[in-house]
């Protein structure tokens, strides 16, 4: 009996530890408001190539300020400045954000840094995306050829560009050669793979993925395919509730010179090039 | 299948050098669930203690309820507790979305039908002159209600194995009310999504065989002292 309680007390001692280490923070929250904490709503692209993890200790060092990224579409991540869930955004999506910030849900935009969308497909190119002298041709040749597509389908800021291309070359993407995925870029580069398909995707993320896939690189840096990356403070007009001074100071971090030079500098070890152009202005 | 194998021995390599993400997934995954499968217990066999004993008007709806969320999609519960939480949200001044606490929340929703549910069931299965004979004895309603949970003890087990499993092995509802934030909220699933992401496969075999040597050893200890009232 007597050893029947001593490992009821144990148990009882294990669980209180537990549950009091994991549910500490309830009380943090509760206590005060902090300022000390950023919710950055972002593109899957910035997490998927390591910038973020390159970048937020490096902030939380000079400032205290704890950034919790959440990787979403640039769409969804403007939904949640919207709704005030999120501190500041990081996104690549230029139509959306102008409506956002007329809107008056973004007090303030930067553009941080770019980069080039890019056309990858199968090696043997049904569509010849290769010749094409920009990406709206690339696309209007393949809505022509029909050529297996997978797009992103999530609203995100790839999925935006995309589909802007299908509009401006008159084209109706759908059939069954046009396939929405609903996920991220690693994951739709991934099914493409699978699928033998073209995609449109970031440069950044395709670096990431180049090793592991067998599909090629046919279209880059033209005019058209330019990436533009943009911080964006969400109003506190809008939600009082909302971080702004720490979106502020990470918002001039990103622009600061050296955010940028930091910016600039990723990357250049582990896949032999910068993923990101740094590009705020002075 | 050449990756599985460079994979798992890639694996092995990174949980015998004490990578830094494999532990801090391991370590966030036990912290929530076993948080999670704690409080379920404290909260659930209680309540499917009052269901089995008691009888009051639309218990039978009560516990049809309880049933049905036995079977509850994670993603469901991880959404509906991501919309009380958000900062717009009606608990939003808690300021708990992405954090390890609005985890437990969540996982606390998913395995406390099954715990309670399971209970439920356990006790009702028991023989009730047991209670009168407890009573009849002379114990008191405490001691007789700790009878009960002794003799149904090996289902309110199985209740704790299934829980455990359930809410170790979910990723739609931790990713959500999460978000996967490095050095925050990661855990063990999440960490597999993003590694798979990142096309980091040798990390998320890694991390996968972990999560299985948990769930196995987790399991296997709760059946062991399960089994052994067996046959007293």
């Amino acid at each position: 009996m007597r050893k029947k309680y001593k490992a009821l007390v144990l148990f009882a001692v294990i669980a209180a530890l537990v549950v009091s280490n994991c549910l500490a923070p309830l009380t943090i929250a509760g206590a005060a408001r902090s300022e000390k904490v950023l919710i950055l709503a972002t593109t899957t692209s910035t997490k998927d190539t390591g910038l973020l993890d390159y970048l937020l200790p490096i902030f939380k060092k000079k400032t205290g300020i704890t950034v919790k990224s959440i990787a979403v579409g640039s769409g969804q991540a403007l939904t949640m400045g919207q709704r005030g869930d999120a501190d500041v955004l990081l996104v690549h999506s230029p139509a959306q954000e102008k409506t956002f910030m007329s809107k008056g849900y973004g007090k303030t935009r930067k553009d941080v840094m770019y980069n080039y969308f890019v056309i990858i497909g199968p090696k043997n190119d049904p569509a010849k995306v290769k010749t094409a002298p920009d990406a709206l041709t690339a696309f209007k040749r393949i809505a022509a050829a029909k050529a297996k597509f997978v797009s992103r389908g999530d609203n995100s800021g790839t999925n935006t560009k995309e589909l802007g291309f299908w509009k401006a070359a008159g084209a109706t993407p759908s059939g069954s050669w046009y396939m929405k995925t609903g996920q991220g870029m690693a994951a739709t580069i991934r099914i493409a793979n699978e699928k033998n398909a073209y995609t449109l995707t970031d440069e950044g993320t395709y670096l990431v993925q180049k090793k592991s896939i067998s599909l090629e690189l046919l279209l880059k840096k033209t005019k058209d395919l330019k990436n533009q990356y943009g911080v964006i403070t969400v109003n506190p007009a809008k939600h009082s509730f909302v971080n702004y001074n720490g979106a502020v100071r990470f918002s001039d971090f990103l622009t600061s010179r050296e955010g940028q030079r930091l910016i600039g500098s990723y990357g250049t070890k582990k896949y032999g090039k910068t993923l990101f152009v740094p590009n705020a202005k002075k | 299948m050449e990756l599985l194998i460079e994979g798992i021995k890639q694996a092995f390599m990174l949980i015998f050098t004490g990578d830094p993400l494999v532990i801090e997934a391991t370590v966030g995954s036990l912290k929530t669930s076993g948080s999670a499968v704690i409080i379920s217990l404290l909260l659930g066999v209680p309540l499917g203690l009052l269901l089995a004993l008691t009888r009051f008007p639309g218990r039978n709806v009560f516990v049809s309820i309880i049933n049905a969320g036995m079977g509850l999609p994670p993603v469901v519960v991880g959404l509906f507790v991501a919309v009380f939480l958000w900062r717009s949200g009606p608990l939003g001044s808690l300021e708990l979305m992405y954090t390890m606490p609005a985890m437990v929340i969540a996982q606390v929703v998913i395995a406390l039908p099954l715990v309670a549910g399971l209970t439920t069931s356990a006790i009702q299965q028991l023989n009730p002159k047991l209670r009168l004979q407890a009573l009849a004895l002379g114990a008191t309603k405490g001691q007789m209600l700790y009878t009960l949970i002794k003799e149904a003890r090996l289902m309110t087990f199985a209740a704790v194995i299934a829980g455990f499993g359930a809410i170790i092995s979910e990723v739609g509802a931790v990713l959500m009310v999460g978000g996967n934030i490095s050095g925050q909220t990661r855990v063990l699933t999440t960490a597999i999504v993003e590694e798979v992401g990142k096309g980091e496969f040798s990390e998320a075999i890694a991390l996968s065989i972990i999560l299985l040597s948990l769930t196995f050893l987790a399991t296997y200890g709760l059946t062991y002292y399960q089994q052994k009232g067996v046959g007293k």
